[in-house]
């Protein structure tokens, strides 16, 4: 145990073991009595609620925690603290792209007369939201080289699912929806997941040597039953697709349309359009892309931008705009494949967005893009010598290396990802994309400075040395967590997914 | 740029570690045809002072000085202050999906939380991490329901959220997958239980209520339950007021509960960010969607929490899998559990008392002008009430406004039937002077020269 304690204070620059205090969940520090609330007193008559109610009356009160107000802050705050995050340094997760989420887009997506607006005030009283709203899609457009957009996805997999039945929407005004889409096997699962739920047939195509699409194989698969290609570019090995102009033809003369995934669209932004390479439609990711934050795992927004005749398509409402300059939404849309979620989208992460583009301009839009891409390859230079790099395509903003090297010594990519956190780093994603075996996803973003990139450069070398010398304390990592390696088949298996009171 | 952590020197010594001249060797990949050699047409670089003063100007333009009575599936509730401190801690808001569990336990013993409490509210044995919102959770379960049961079809009341209608035949549209809407009684709102129990056959998969519903009316979800369960068809029903569960009884007879949690702390946001969410019996679990947090130990005995059953989820199962879904809501659930956790058992009842007490009050004061009744006074209600009026809405609408008042929603534009018809909500925050003035301003009609 020394030896190990030993090992983890040697030679980690960013991070040493740090106390934090143990916290039980709310509804074991509850007492019945105990309050944070205080309501004013009522100015209308009471009610009785029970005749009012009648049979929908609930005589029995949920099971909610009771706690004082310091006692909800002392709660939240230490499970805050057992956290990772970008605030606290380097996330490099491939495909997620973690950058910072600047402080100033929290705080204007507060501003009393956004963050108050119903979504059903009249229209004269939302033309500050509808202007927002419709910068953003001039912004978005501009950026994608597209046309039309919608913002009214959810998220990345919602953003897919419009797209999809864009294309769909498309191919049955021309008389046939077609039956499959073709997918590579490098594709985030949400591809082939969105593809099935819009009724097509997934067909899969097998990546090349260089880790992109085999343009002569893609020109046999194509045929007139295939409604679209889905297309990650860069892929999700952070190789651009060079030849996308050929596959862009393939498709087109076959009467099938080009659909770009852009969750890797910050190795893009200010340097290259996917409207002008030949992409029909595409999903944005603003929560990757456009900095808003992850929150443990959501809001997202994921927008879809689309070409001209597709544009009929489009979820309703579509905002327009008067002859007089203001802004309305417009239901009346005939050939709309309907809505995709109530009232507009997730307007918070709108403005977020919206912010961010105008911190940015367009000169610092490119040297954000320039920047992720500078600093995945200055991770590349610096590990290829001890990591294997299975495909030598050069990299955009990420890199993917395999553990081969390490395996060999029974040490695995989730082995070296657990052991990076005690270097006081998230880890990579892990064994993604599929196609890569033992895949070590890295993707450092523009936000990290050269001296945090150093550090993660010195913790892999690190590892890849100590994986040499005593592979038992990598496959053992994390050292210094809160809690150790836990047991995900018992949480499986014998699922318990919330608390009960302890019988009495 | 003040967000990018390099000088120009840094980053000419990086170039020179990686072995290239210029920025432009490491996109030399992409196609010259296709690069941009121009600046992107948007806004110039704005310091964070123009910023700012660009969003508050915007914000004025939106108007903030009205008292309103929208609701219909977006409900303004008093925020607590703790909710927006804590969930702007950066390890809450600039975290990822807790797939590293080690270095997440905070997140996700959080969403163990969240998930324990709206199976409380709800009386459901489990609940999700959370899903979009309440239009795409009930889509979502609906098709959750069809891959249990085996059916095709599902039938929905009219009632319910007419987006949420429209959000469920936009997924449904291309899977063969048919749904049928059950409309209601007129003296009551609620479905029409004689034309859902002839329409309930062995091939339905669901049957989907809101309650309250969009009426604000509160279903007879036993009754409505025992017709769907006769067929073996699951009944699921949707929530778009959580503030309800607090006086109104859970829905237990269901199958499935998907719910917005909206009015759990949230922010009207115009619309957005909501936090969707969907609960259910145990023995439909392996069919749910959306992510699951559940307990189990580490190697030293310790209570942990990991992200599980994710072999239901698209990134294990690809095509094959119960739903698309990856992102989902978490830091807006996040919110939510706080919510829950400041109001507790008893603030939770409070609050949905005080709900019911304004809009008893302001259903009273608003149809007591003449010519003015309520609709639906048949049925338990919430806080929503219909008003009908002689007068069209367009006409007192304006009014209101004049005296900075947003009076409640037309339904003709979902219900061409309910004509000057108009939905209302009184939350706790509606003062009684403003439903007072709203009541005077109606009634004071102008007289026909």
């Amino acid at each position: 145990m020394a030896d190990v304690e030993k090992q983890i204070s040697r030679s980690i620059g960013k991070v040493r073991p740090h106390q934090t205090q143990n916290e039980g969940l709310a509804f074991e520090k509850s007492s019945p009595g105990k309050k944070a609330y205080k309501l004013p007193p009522l100015d209308v008559p009471k009610v009785d609620s029970k005749a009012l109610l009648g049979e929908a009356y609930r005589p029995e009160s949920a099971g909610l925690p009771e706690l004082s107000e310091i006692e909800i802050i002392r709660h939240f705050t230490r499970l805050s603290t057992w956290n990772y995050a970008i605030d606290l340094g380097m996330y490099p997760l491939g495909s997620c792209t973690m950058k910072y989420n600047p402080r100033v887009n929290e705080f204007v997506s507060r501003i009393e007369g956004l963050a108050e607006a119903h979504p059903y005030r009249p229209e004269s009283l939302a033309q500050g939201a509808l202007e927002i709203i419709d910068l953003l899609q001039r912004c978005l457009i501009e950026i994608t080289g597209m046309e039309a957009i919608t913002l009214q996805p959810a998220a990345g997999a919602h953003g897919e699912f419009t797209g999809i039945l864009l294309i769909r929407a498309w191919h049955e005004s021309q008389g046939n929806p077609r039956r499959k889409v073709l997918i590579p096997d490098s594709a985030h699962g949400t591809n082939p997941a969105t593809a099935a739920i819009c009724g097509y047939q997934v067909e899969n195509i097998k990546s090349n040597s260089l880790g992109g699409i085999d343009v002569d194989a893609l020109a046999k698969q194509v045929d007139e039953d295939t409604a679209a290609l889905m297309l990650t570019n860069p892929s999700t090995l952070g190789v651009f697709e060079n030849e996308i102009h050929k596959i862009a033809e393939i498709l087109h003369a076959k009467g099938a349309l080009l659909y770009m995934d852009g969750a890797n669209m910050n190795a893009l932004v200010g340097k290259v359009r996917p409207g002008d390479f030949g992409v029909d439609v595409m999903h944005l990711n603003l929560h990757k892309t456009f900095s808003t934050p992850h929150g443990g795992g959501g809001p997202g927004s994921g927008p879809v931008a689309c070409k001209k005749f597709l544009e009929p398509f489009l979820p309703t409402p579509v905002l327009y705009t008067k002859e007089d300059g203001t802004k309305h939404w417009q239901y009346d849309r005939p050939k709309s494949v309907g809505r995709v979620r109530a009232f507009y989208g997730n307007t918070g992460m709108f403005i977020r967005a919206l912010a961010y583009i105008l911190a940015n301009g367009p000169d610092g839009l490119r040297q954000t893009t320039e920047d992720a891409v500078l600093n995945a390859n200055y991770i590349r230079k610096n590990l290829e010598d001890l990591y294997e790099l299975p495909y030598k395509t050069p990299s955009m903003h990420e890199v993917v290396f395999s553990d081969k090297r390490q395996a060999a010594k029974g040490v695995k990519t989730g082995d070296i990802a657990k052991r990076l956190i005690d270097y006081g780093f998230h880890p990579y994603t892990v064994s993604f994309p599929l196609i890569v075996h033992g895949a070590l996803m890295i993707e450092p973003t523009e936000s990290e400075s050269l001296e945090e990139l150093d550090l993660f450069i010195a913790a892999m070398r690190s590892i890849a040395k100590e994986v040499e010398e005593n592979p038992e304390l990598v496959k053992t990592a994390p050292h210094s967590t809160r809690v150790s390696r836990l047991d995900e088949v018992q949480a499986a298996r014998r699922p318990v997914l919330r608390w009960k009171p302890a019988m009495s | 740029m003040r967000y990018l952590p390099k000088s120009d020197a840094e980053r000419e010594q990086m170039l020179k570690a990686i072995g290239a001249k210029a920025i432009d060797d490491l996109f030399a990949i992409i196609p010259a045809e296709y690069r941009l050699a121009r600046d992107l047409d948007v806004p110039r670089q704005q310091a964070e002072s123009e910023i700012v003063a660009y969003f508050k100007a915007a914000g004025q333009k939106n108007a903030t000085d009205y008292v309103s009575f929208l609701g219909a599936g977006a409900y303004r509730h008093y925020r607590p202050v703790i909710i927006d401190s804590l969930v702007q801690r950066g390890e809450f808001l600039t975290s990822y999906t807790p797939y590293q569990a080690e270095i997440t336990q905070g997140t996700l013993q959080a969403i163990f939380e969240f998930q324990t409490m709206i199976a409380e509210l709800t009386g459901m044995d489990v609940a999700n991490a959370s899903m979009y919102d309440g239009s795409t959770g009930a889509a979502e379960a609906v098709l959750m329901a069809m891959r249990v049961t085996g059916r095709h079809k599902a039938l929905v009341a009219s009632t319910v959220h007419p987006e949420y209608r429209e959000v469920l035949a936009t997924y449904l549209r291309h899977r063969d997958l048919a749904t049928a809407e059950i409309g209601y009684v007129a003296e009551t709102g609620r479905v029409d239980l004689d034309r859902l129990a002839a329409a309930v056959t062995e091939e339905t998969a669901a049957v989907l209520v809101q309650s309250p519903n969009f009426f604000g009316v509160i279903e007879d979800i036993p009754a409505i339950a025992e017709i769907a369960h006769q067929k073996g068809a699951l009944l699921i029903v949707s929530i778009a007021e959580a503030i309800s569960l607090g006086i109104v009884r859970p829905p237990v007879e269901a199958d499935i509960v998907s719910m917005e949690a909206q009015s759990f702390g949230v922010a009207l946001s115009y619309g957005g960010p909501f936090c969707g969410v969907i609960a259910a019996k145990e023995q439909y679990l392996r069919q749910m969607p959306g992510r699951l947090a559940g307990q189990t130990v580490d190697g030293k005995g310790n209570r942990g929490f990991v992200l599980t059953l994710s072999t239901r989820e698209q990134h294990i199962r690809r095509e094959k899998a119960t739903s698309n879904i990856c992102t989902n809501q978490a830091l807006v659930a996040l919110m939510a559990t706080i919510f829950m956790t400041v109001y507790g058992k008893e603030g939770i009842r409070e609050l949905a008392e005080h709900n019911l007490a304004k809009a008893a009050y302001a259903a009273k004061a608003l149809s007591a002008q003449s010519g003015a009744k309520l609709l639906f006074n048949d049925a338990p209600r919430f806080h929503e009430f219909v008003l009908e009026t002689q007068e069209s809405p367009a006409q007192w609408s304006q009014r209101l406004m004049d005296e900075k008042i947003v009076g409640g929603i037309e339904l003709s534009r979902w219900y061409p039937e309910l004509k000057n018809a108009t939905l209302w909500c009184a939350t706790e925050v509606v003062p009684r002077e403003a439903i007072d003035a709203a009541a005077r301003v109606m009634a004071a009609a102008p007289v026909e020269a």
